[in-house]
C-alpha cells in the first residue's frame, strides 16, 4: 500500500536532483588553494561586524528620513561612517583570517621581446613599397595634421581678448567723478576722519570692476610727503589709492593706524594676502612685502558743496603687474 | 552558481584566461604600498560625492539677494553660485555632510598622492622599467593640485575670491604672455566675465576628473603590466621572481576593506569635523579681503613662496619684464616639479645605471638619492612653513618680519645641512648593519666550533 508513493518520490527525486557525472569536484583534485584550519572566532567577529554595519546603515536612512533633527549632519556622518567602517573591518577580518591565502612566487615579465620588436619594425618598414617619394608623403601628412590641428584649435580664440590689452588699462575714474560709499552715498571731505579707513567707489560705475574701489584715508598735513609727480593729489590731507594690491590683486583691507609707537613708525596700508605694505604719505610707495610696484594714486579735489571728486585718473595702471605694464598710463 | 556565471561570462567574452591570471596576480606585502591605494579610493569618494554636489550647484555669477535660513547673511547681495553652496550646506538634506566629505576627501587625496610619491622616490621604484608609470603619477599630482584649487574657487565665498585674485595675479606675471593668458582664461581683466565660472565648472567636474581618470588608468595598467616592485626581505625575492599575496584569495577582500575604511573615515570627518565653513567668510567682492585667510594645505607652499619674495619686479627702465608673483607662483613650483620629472633621467646620467630594477632599495642603500631627496623636501617644507608665518605671529607673537628673514636664509641653507645629515645617517646605518652582519657571522662560527668541540 505504501510502496507506490515511495517509488514515486524516488523518481521525482531522481528527476529533480540527478546530474550527469561531471568533472571531479575540486576537493578530489589537487587543490589550488590549500585547505585552512577553521577559525570560528574570526568568523563570529566578521558576522558581528557585518551585523553592526547593517544596523548603522539602517540608522543612517532613519536619520535621513527624520525631519528637523538637531545635529542631523553629525548623526548622518556618524551612522554612515560607522556603517562603512564596520563593514570594512569585517572585510579585513575575512581577508586576513578567513579566506585562505598564502604568499606565492612567480616570475616577473621578461625584460623585452626582441623577436616581436623585430616583427613590428619590419611590418611597418615593408608596408611602404608602393611609395616613391616617402619623405614628401611624410612631410605632407605631418603638415596636414598640423594644419588641421591649428584649424580645430582656432575657435578657442573666442575665449577672451587675447591680444587687446586696453581693458587692463581702462578705469572708470575721470575728472569730476564723485566718490561714493557701498550704498552709493557720496562722500563729503568732512566724512573722512583721521586714523580711519574708507572704501570708495566711482559714482554710477560698476563697483565690481577691478579699477573701481579706492582706499581713502586722511593724514596730517605734516605727515604728507608726496613726490613731485603726485603733487596736488591730496585734498585737505585726504589721499585716495586703488584698493587693489599691485602684487597679486587682493583687496587692501588693513590700515595700520592708529599707531602704537615705537613699533610702527607711520600709518601704512597692508594687503592681508602676502602683507605687501604701502605708505600713503609718500604716494603709495612699497615699504614692505613682495609688491614690486607702488599703489596707484588718484588725484582728489573738494567741490563747492564739500563732496570729494576725482580730478583725473590714477597715476599707474591698476592691479597686479604684467609684462610691459609700466609702458602706458591708465585710460578712461 | 559561480561555475555557471564563470562559464556564461567566458563564453561571451573569452576572458577566462585573463581573469584566471588576474586572480593570481601577486601583490608584495608592505604597508607603504597602500598609499597609492588610499589615493585611488579617495578619488572614487571624490567622484561620488562630487557628482552629488553637482546636482545642486549653480555656476552662475548673477547677483541675487540671500533669503535662506542662515540669518547673518540674510539680505546680502551675492552670486547665485555662492547661494547654491549655502543652500547645499543649510537646506539640502545631507548636503553639508556630502560637501564636507568631498572637501576632506580632496585634502586626503592630495596628501596620499604626495606620501605615495615620497615612497616611490626614496625607494627608487621609479627606475627602469617604470619611469613612464612615475611620470604619469606625477602628472596626476599636477592635475590634482589644479583640480583642488578650482574646487574651492567654485564656492565663490570671500576665500575663493581671494584665491582666484592671487591665481590671476600669478597668471598675469608669466613672462611675455601672462596678460594674454589671463585675458583668455578670465575673458578680460579680473574678475572676468560670467563665462569664467562656466569654464571653471566644466574643468572641475569634467575635464580634469576625466584627465585624472585616464592618467590613473594608464598608471595602473603600467603597474600591472610590469608587476609591482618589492623589497628584498629574504632570499626568495629576486630581480626575476616576485613574492606576494594573490589578488584572490588574499588582496581583494583586504583592499575592498581598505576602500570602505577610507570612505568611512572621510564620512566620519565630513559629519563630525567642520571644514571650510563657507558661510563665515561671506560673499566675495573685488574690494573685500580678510586677514588670516589660508588656502587648503596643498597650496601652502605657494603662498609661502609668494610671501618670501622681497619687493622686486624685474624691469628695464619703464619696461616691466617679470612681475614679482612669477617667482613664487610659477618659477618655484616649476623648479620642484621640473626636478621631479627629470630625476629618473638625472639619476641615470649620474650613476650610469641602465639596468632593469624590480627590487626596491631602502633609503640607506642609495645615500646620494636620499640626501638629494631630503634636501629638496626640506626646501619645500620650509617654504610651506613660511606660508603659515602670519598665523605663528598671531598665536605665538613671533615677529612676522623676523620669521620671513629666517625662512629666506634657512630655505637656502638648511636643505644642504639636511642633505648632509641624511647622507651621513645613511652611511652610518649601512656600516652599522655591516658590523652587525660580521658579528652574527662570527657568533655562528663560534657556535659551530663549540659544537664541533663538544662532539669531539
Amino acid at each position: 500500500v505504501t510502496r507506490r508513493p515511495r517509488v514515486l518520490a524516488a523518481l521525482v527525486g531522481l528527476v529533480a536532483f540527478w546530474r550527469p557525472p561531471g568533472p571531479m569536484r575540486p576537493d578530489e583534485q589537487e587543490r589550488i588553494v590549500p585547505r585552512g584550519s577553521r577559525q570560528p572566532r574570526a568568523e563570529l567577529l566578521a558576522l558581528v561586524l557585518l551585523a553592526f554595519g547593517v544596523v548603522c546603515a539602517v540608522a543612517f536612512v532613519a536619520v535621513y528620513a527624520l525631519d528637523r533633527l538637531p545635529r542631523q549632519t553629525q548623526l548622518l556622518g556618524l551612522s554612515l561612517g560607522l556603517a562603512l567602517l564596520s563593514i570594512a573591518a569585517a572585510l579585513i577580518v575575512i581577508g586576513k583570517r578567513l579566506v585562505v591565502t598564502e604568499e606565492l612566487e612567480h616570475g616577473y615579465p621578461v625584460q623585452e621581446h626582441p623577436d616581436e620588436q623585430e616583427t613590428i619594425v619590419r611590418t611597418i618598414a615593408e608596408s611602404d613599397s608602393r611609395l616613391t617619394r616617402r619623405r614628401l608623403v611624410a612631410v605632407g601628412l605631418g603638415t596636414a595634421g598640423g594644419a588641421l590641428g591649428v584649424a580645430l584649435l582656432a575657435p578657442l580664440a573666442s575665449l577672451g581678448p587675447g591680444l587687446d590689452m586696453d581693458p587692463f588699462y581702462r578705469t572708470p575714474w575721470r575728472r569730476g567723478r564723485r566718490l561714493v560709499d557701498e550704498q552709493g552715498r557720496p562722500f563729503r571731505a568732512s566724512d573722512i576722519e583721521r586714523d580711519a579707513f574708507y572704501t570708495a567707489f566711482p559714482e554710477g560705475a560698476d563697483p565690481e570692476l577691478l579699477a573701481s574701489p579706492l582706499v581713502v584715508v586722511r593724514l596730517r598735513q605734516s605727515e604728507l610727503d608726496l613726490p613731485r609727480a603726485n603733487a596736488g593729489y591730496a585734498a585737505a590731507g585726504i589721499v585716495a589709492f586703488s584698493k587693489i594690491c599691485t602684487h597679486a590683486g587682493c583687496a587692501i583691507s588693513l590700515y595700520r593706524a592708529p599707531l602704537f609707537p615705537p613699533a610702527e613708525p607711520k600709518p601704512a596700508l597692508v594687503c592681508p594676502c602676502h602683507y605687501s605694505t604701502f605708505d600713503p604719505a609718500t604716494g603709495g610707495a612699497v615699504i614692505y612685502g613682495p609688491a614690486g610696484r607702488k599703489l596707484p594714486m588718484l588725484p582728489l579735489g573738494i567741490d563747492a558743496r564739500g563732496y570729494l571728486r576725482a580730478t583725473g585718473n590714477f597715476d599707474e595702471p591698476v592691479g597686479p603687474s604684467w609684462w610691459g605694464v609700466r609702458l602706458k598710463g591708465p585710460t578712461a | 552558481v559561480i561555475r555557471k556565471l564563470v562559464r556564461f561570462l567566458d563564453q561571451r567574452t573569452a576572458t577566462a584566461p585573463f581573469v584566471r591570471k588576474t586572480l593570481r596576480y601577486l601583490f608584495p606585502d608592505h604597508w607603504s604600498f597602500l598609499l597609492g591605494e588610499v589615493a585611488l579610493y579617495c578619488f572614487i569618494v571624490l567622484v561620488a560625492t562630487g557628482t552629488y554636489l553637482a546636482l545642486f550647484y549653480t555656476d552662475s555669477t548673477t547677483d541675487v539677494v540671500y533669503h535662506g535660513p542662515y540669518v547673518p547673511l540674510q539680505g546680502q547681495h551675492m552670486t547665485e553660485a555662492y547661494r547654491s553652496v549655502l543652500d547645499i550646506s543649510f537646506t539640502v538634506k545631507a548636503g553639508l555632510l556630502i560637501r564636507q566629505t568631498h572637501h576632506w576627501a580632496a585634502d586626503l587625496f592630495v596628501a596620499s598622492i604626495v606620501l605615495h610619491l615620497l615612497r616611490i622616490f626614496f625607494t627608487g621604484a621609479y627606475r627602469k622599467p617604470r619611469e613612464v608609470t612615475y611620470w604619469l603619477g606625477l602628472t596626476i599630482l599636477v592635475v590634482t593640485l589644479l583640480e583642488g584649487y578650482l574646487g574651492y574657487s567654485l564656492v565663490d565665498d570671500l576665500l575663493s575670491g581671494m584665491g582666484l585674485a592671487i591665481g590671476n595675479g600669478v597668471a598675469l606675471s608669466i613672462p611675455f604672455v601672462g596678460a594674454n593668458i589671463g585675458s583668455f582664461i578670465w575673458d578680460g581683466p579680473f574678475p572676468g566675465s560670467h563665462a569664467f565660472f562656466a569654464r571653471m565648472y566644466i574643468a572641475h567636474v569634467f575635464l580634469f576628473p576625466a584627465l585624472i581618470a585616464v592618467l590613473l588608468t594608464a598608471h595602473l595598467a603600467l603597474v600591472a603590466l610590469r608587476h609591482h616592485t618589492q623589497f628584498k626581505r629574504s632570499a626568495r625575492e629576486t630581480e626575476r621572481k616576485i613574492v606576494g599575496v594573490p589578488t584572490f584569495p588574499g588582496q581583494a577582500p583586504r583592499s575592498l576593506g581598505l576602500m570602505l575604511a577610507i570612505a568611512g573615515l572621510l564620512v566620519l570627518l565630513g559629519g563630525l569635523v567642520q571644514i571650510n565653513p563657507v558661510w563665515l567668510w561671506g560673499p566675495f567682492h573685488v574690494y573685500s579681503s580678510t586677514n588670516g585667510a589660508q588656502p587648503d594645505w596643498y597650496l601652502g607652499w605657494l603662498i609661502g613662496a609668494l610671501r618670501l619674495m622681497p619687493s622686486w619686479d624685474w624691469t628695464i627702465g619703464d619696461y616691466t619684464l617679470v612681475p614679482n608673483p612669477f617667482w613664487g607662483g610659477v618659477a618655484f613650483p616649476g623648479v620642484v616639479f621640473g626636478f621631479l620629472y627629470l630625476w629618473p633621467w638625472l639619476e641615470r646620467r649620474l650613476s650610469g645605471d641602465q639596468a632593469f630594477h624590480n627590487l626596491l632599495e631602502r633609503p640607506r642603500d642609495a645615500p646620494r638619492r636620499t640626501a638629494i631627496g631630503i634636501g629638496m623636501l626640506t626646501w619645500v617644507l620650509l617654504v610651506f612653513l613660511a606660508g603659515a608665518s602670519d598665523r605663528v605671529f598671531v598665536f605665538f607673537g613671533i615677529s612676522y618680519g623676523w620669521q620671513i628673514w629666517f625662512y629666506r636664509v634657512a630655505s637656502f641653507t638648511l636643505p644642504f645641512v639636511a642633505a648632509f645629515v641624511a647622507y651621513r645617517v645613511c652611511l652610518e646605518l649601512r656600516s652599522g648593519e655591516r658590523v652587525e652582519h660580521a658579528r652574527e657571522r662570527a657568533l655562528d662560527e663560534a657556535r659551530a666550533e663549540t659544537r664541533a668541540g663538544e662532539a669531539a
